[in-house]
This record gives C-alpha cells, sequence and structure tokens, in this order.
C-alpha cells in the first residue's frame, strides 16, 4: 500500500500539470479522486479490461489521464496535450481519442447508466468480472443516477461497484447548499444497494470496501468515499473557487508543487511544460 | 430505377411497429449479439413479439427512457447490438444520452421509435412525434430512416442489424397500407422512384408515400405528370437522385407525418440548395402541435392528405421559371 501511495502522490503533481498547461480543467474534483483511481488501477482494472472503469464524472479526466500515464497506458510526454487541438487527451475522456477509455463522459449521470449497460452486457455474455464506476456528489442530483442506481437493484448486478467520490462540494457552493444529497447512505440502501462508507483517502479502507462489493452476491455495492476537494494542495482544499474554469497563475502552480513535495530543482520543468518531453 | 407501380387500392395489413416487432423474432436466431431493450411499451411498440420469443434477450428498463438509452450505448460497448424501442416522443426525452453516449461515441445501436407524427392519434400531442426528424438528423454519425410500409420496414429491419453504426428508425402506429412487394429491396441512403413523372417531384416518407402516390393519380387525371420518391432514408439523403429529379422536373413537392422544420422537407431543400436550387412546397405539419383525433381527420385537419399534398404539387409548378 505504501508503494500505492507514492503513486498517488506523483500523480498529482501531473494532474495540476495538465491543468496548468492546458489553462483551463477542474483541479478540485480531479484531485478529490486521485487515491480512488490509483487503487482501482493497481488492483482492480488490469490493462486486459479496460472496459471495466467508467469516469462518470468525466471532468476528473485529468486524474484518469496522470493515472494512465503513471501505469504506463499513455506516454507522459502526451500530458501536456490535454484539452488542446487534436490532442489524445480530450477535455472530457472519449473513447474515439484514448483507446482504454470505456465511454466517453463529461455529461453528468450518463455514465454511471453506461455502467449499467456495461455491466448487463457483461453478465449476459457470462464474463463476470467486476465494473467500477466512479461518480461525483453533484452528479447524484440528475434523477437519471436514480434511475441507473433503481435498475442495478432491480436486474441484481452485483458486479456493478459506484463510488462516489463525496467531497461535499460543486460547482458554486456545498451540495447541502444547492440541492441537498443527505441522507446519503439511507438514500442507496433504500434503492437496495449495498452500502460502505470509507475515508477516500486511506487506501486500506478502499481497498476493503472494493474487496466487500466484490463478495456480496446479490446486489451491487456502492462506496461512499468521503474526500477533500482539491485534496493535496492547502490552498485549493474545500475551496469552490477551484472546481473549474480558474487559471492557474505560475505562483499558485510553483506553490502547489512545493506542497506535493517536487523538488526545487524541477518545479522550474514542470511551469515550463519541459518536464516529460523526452518521454517515460 | 423504379418499380412497378403498385395497385393503389392497396390491403391494409400489419402496422409498421407489428411488422417491425415479428421481423425482429425472425432474425433473432441468426443474430446472437441482437437484443432489445423497452420501457414498459413493448405492448405498442411490437416489441411484445420479441419478448415472447427471445425472453432472455428482452431487457426491461421500466419507465426511464435516459436510462435505457445510455445503458443500450454501454450494452452496445461489450458487443451485444442493442435494439431500444419506446415512442417517438420518449426518444426526444433521451436525445442528450443519444448525443453522448451512442452518437459521439459510435456505438452500434438501433433505435425504433413508434407512433411517429399525427398518425398516432386519439392519444393526442403528448404522444405525436413532429420533431423527432429535425434531431435525430442533427447527430452525427446518426442514420435516420422512416419506411413507408410494412414490408419495407420489415426489410429496413434486417438492413439496419446489419449495419455497423447508431440508427434511428421510425415506425407506425396505424394498420398500414402495403405498397410494395417482393420485387422491392431496401437500401440505406438510396431513395427509390414509384412513379415516373416530369412536371413535379414528389418527395415523401413514411405514411406520406401512399398519400403521394394517390396525388399523383389525381394529378395525371388532370394531365399534370408528377414523379413520385420514397425518401425513406432521411439521412443521409439520396441528393444524387435529387438532384436528378431537378434536371428532369424542375420543382419539388416534401410530403412527410412532421414539422415542416428540419425534417425531410429541410433536408431536401439542402441537398437541393447545394446542387440544383429549385421552388418546393412542403406539405407537413405547419410548426404547431397536433391534438386528439382518427389519423385521417389529423391529416385533413393539418394538411397532410393526397388533395393537400397534389395542390402543393400545383403551387410548385407555377413557381417554377419558364424554361
Amino acid at each position: 500500500m505504501n508503494e500505492i501511495k507514492n503513486t498517488a502522490a506523483a500523480i498529482r503533481k501531473n494532474v495540476l500539470f495538465q491543468i496548468f498547461h492546458a489553462r483551463s480543467g477542474h483541479p478540485g474534483g480531479s484531485l478529490s479522486c486521485v487515491e480512488l483511481l490509483t487503487y482501482l488501477y493497481s488492483c482492480e482494472v488490469n490493462s486486459n479490461n479496460q472496459a471495466r472503469l467508467v469516469l462518470s464524472k468525466g471532468h476528473a479526466a485529468p486524474a484518469w489521464y496522470a493515472v494512465a500515464a503513471e501505469f504506463g497506458l499513455i506516454n507522459k510526454k502526451d500530458l501536456i496535450g490535454f484539452r488542446k487541438l487534436g490532442s489524445m487527451l480530450q477535455g472530457h475522456p472519449h473513447v474515439l481519442s484514448t483507446p482504454w477509455v470505456s465511454t466517453s463522459t463529461g455529461s453528468l449521470g450518463q455514465g454511471f447508466s453506461v455502467a449499467v449497460g456495461i455491466a448487463l452486457g457483461m453478465r449476459y455474455q457470462n464474463f463476470l468480472d467486476h465494473t467500477f464506476v466512479l461518480l461525483g456528489d453533484g452528479e447524484l442530483q440528475e434523477g437519471e443516477v436514480w434511475e441507473a442506481a433503481m435498475s442495478a437493484s432491480h436486474f441484481g448486478l452485483n458486479t456493478l461497484c459506484a463510488i462516489i467520490d463525496y467531497n461535499k462540494l460543486q460547482s458554486d457552493n456545498l451540495n447541502k447548499n444547492i440541492m441537498g444529497l443527505e441522507p446519503l447512505s439511507a438514500k442507496w440502501q433504500a434503492f437496495g444497494w449495498n452500502v460502505v462508507e470509507v475515508d477516500g483517502h486511506d487506501l486500506n479502507a478502499i481497498g476493503a470496501a472494493a474487496n466487500e462489493a466484490k463478495s456480496v452476491k446479490n446486489r451491487p455495492t456502492v462506496i461512499i468515499a468521503n474526500t477533500v476537494k482539491g485534496k493535496g494542495v492547502s490552498f485549493m482544499e474545500d475551496a469552490p473557487l477551484w472546481h473549474g474554469s480558474v487559471t492557474m497563475k505560475d505562483s499558485e502552480f510553483r506553490e502547489a508543487l512545493l506542497e506535493l513535495k517536487v523538488p526545487d530543482s524541477e518545479i522550474s520543468k514542470y511551469v515550463d511544460g519541459s518536464i516529460w518531453s523526452e518521454g517515460a | 430505377m423504379s418499380i412497378t407501380v403498385p395497385n393503389l387500392v392497396g390491403k391494409t395489413g400489419d402496422s409498421l411497429r407489428e411488422a417491425f416487432g415479428k421481423q425482429l423474432t425472425m432474425l433473432a436466431s441468426e443474430h446472437q449479439k441482437l437484443v432489445v431493450l423497452d420501457a414498459d411499451i413493448a405492448g405498442g411498440t411490437g416489441a411484445h413479439h420479441f419478448r415472447t420469443s427471445n425472453p432472455e434477450r428482452f431487457f426491461q428498463f421500466g419507465i426511464a427512457e435516459q436510462n435505457m438509452m445510455a445503458a443500450a450505448g454501454g450494452m452496445a460497448a461489450t458487443g451485444l447490438v442493442p435494439f431500444v424501442t419506446t415512442f417517438a416522443v420518449f426518444c426526444l426525452r433521451a436525445i442528450e444520452q443519444t448525443r453522448l453516449s451512442i452518437a459521439y461515441t459510435q456505438r452500434n445501436v438501433k433505435i425504433v421509435a413508434s407512433h411517429p407524427g399525427l398518425d398516432t392519434g386519439p392519444d393526442g400531442a403528448s404522444a405525436q412525434a413532429l420533431e423527432d426528424l429535425a434531431a435525430f438528423r442533427a447527430l452525427p454519425n446518426m442514420v435516420v430512416i422512416s419506411p413507408a410500409d410494412p414490408y419495407e420496414m420489415a426489410m429496413a429491419t434486417e438492413a439496419i442489424l446489419k449495419y455497423e453504426g447508431p440508427v434511428y428508425m421510425r415506425s407506425g402506429r396505424s394498420p398500414a397500407r402495403r405498397l410494395f412487394d417482393q420485387g422491392y429491396t431496401f437500401e440505406i441512403g438510396k431513395g427509390q422512384t414509384l412513379r415516373h413523372g416530369s412536371d413535379v417531384t414528389i418527395v415523401a416518407c413514411g405514411v406520406e408515400v401512399g398519400r403521394a402516390l394517390d396525388a399523383a393519380e389525381r394529378l395525371e387525371a388532370d394531365g399534370v405528370s408528377a414523379r413520385v420518391i420514397n425518401m425513406s432514408t432521411i439521412k443521409p439523403i439520396d441528393s444524387e437522385l435529387l438532384e436528378r429529379c431537378a434536371v428532369e422536373t424542375g420543382c419539388f413537392v416534401t410530403a412527410e407525418d412532421h414539422n415542416v422544420i428540419g425534417g425531410l422537407g429541410s433536408a431536401v431543400a439542402e441537398a437541393l440548395a447545394q446542387t440544383r436550387p429549385c421552388p418546393i412546397e412542403f406539405v407537413g405539419v405547419k410548426d404547431t402541435f397536433g391534438e386528439s383525433g382518427e389519423p385521417d381527420e389529423l391529416a385533413e385537419k393539418y394538411g397532410l392528405t393526397a388533395p393537400h399534398i397534389a395542390v402543393a404539387a400545383r403551387r410548385a409548378i407555377v413557381r417554377k421559371e419558364p424554361s
């Protein structure tokens, strides 16, 4: 788990690297799900079966791309292309640009329905591997999410595991001030799901929850992962401002990299983009 | 190349939705990847046949079309060929899901939409889709089809199953007039000349094709020679055929059970505007909603009948520039 922990730290730098050079993106919600995605790639989603992960909160694409780079699915030198014309790293994940993406997302709620379809289709053809789908919390305000939740339970899709990046914030404000979600755990239970609540930055806890999901035989599992939006960068943590569409200043990027323990000698290379230009 | 002019006093038989449902059942055994999705409306869409014949391949999503549509994209991602079935108006409810999870991802999903147009009848405006051709036409990668009779519907069902890519296809609610026989072949993207003529071309789809043929008969009696095209594929439209008709007849009437905005008429106009602009008269619902009534009564009230088409044809001819 310690190795995975170091991987998560490395990934945060590259999340911000992409967003800085793109001059747009969603830092807060990308940073909050780093441990979740890192765990999934370390322990669950193997290289043969990319179809088993759906990033329903598609705006966290930088996190997915950074994780993928860390696990060798893409070249780190491609990270600087995020959101740029002609890049394989589209602003929101796209199947036709990035081969290991399972479905194109960016419209909240839809990835969850697609994941239900993937799990159904796989079970129908006797592929019984798990399908993981990562959702945001604001996303849960979409009615489609509850259609999907109802259907997953009705179909008895125990091979489907939803993970909610519960960082309590959405675009403009706290969930509770926009459209309250609580009691969240009770809602999922009422919809027939097995519910596990964990600290979304604790890799051991995430692992235990994923194992529980795989052991439950008759219903799907939702892991409600309590997280911190902007995790890892003190001035971004719990700050609505850093949800998205804010351009990071040079000084802010530098400060963030310092907090993420990037050595002084390397910081300028992150800022000027040359850090990964030799590939790897 | 045209076919033999069909017997215009054609037998009324299956509705297109029933022809569709029966054909799905026939195709099931040879196409193992074919699955059918429903939103608690199979009795109305014809999908009930498949529910009976292949229950293990029939997926019930309940009254939740958005989830059904996006899930279809997911099922297609696993290699299945999903047929999504519901009323056309409820496909509109899920158009954003169609856009992102099917069209953008280019998933092999076939959306078959029943109860198109005023032909829906007594249910009234909430169930009469008059905007669906416009909406689905505007989605990249989407093939849009509206067959004219039960026989073409069955052929088209097989054709879209074999075609690789997203398709939106209208069916039909009412018992339909049989227009074609075994000699007719359906091909995606190809319009069919059902009747030759030289004064005007009537381009129609769906239930309007039969009415267009009736209109042509009336016009002939008055010495007007009207060509009739069954444009069952609205996208990609057969612009080559349209251009030839423009050269050979000089003006058009389009006819559809749909708003005059955005559907077949617009597609024809777009094609001609880029090649051979000429006068076009649009027969369709004039940008209003429908209402309850019997299909024939509604067609009369909203201007979709054979006499309406004939009047439009005369208007188009008058607008032709003297040659």
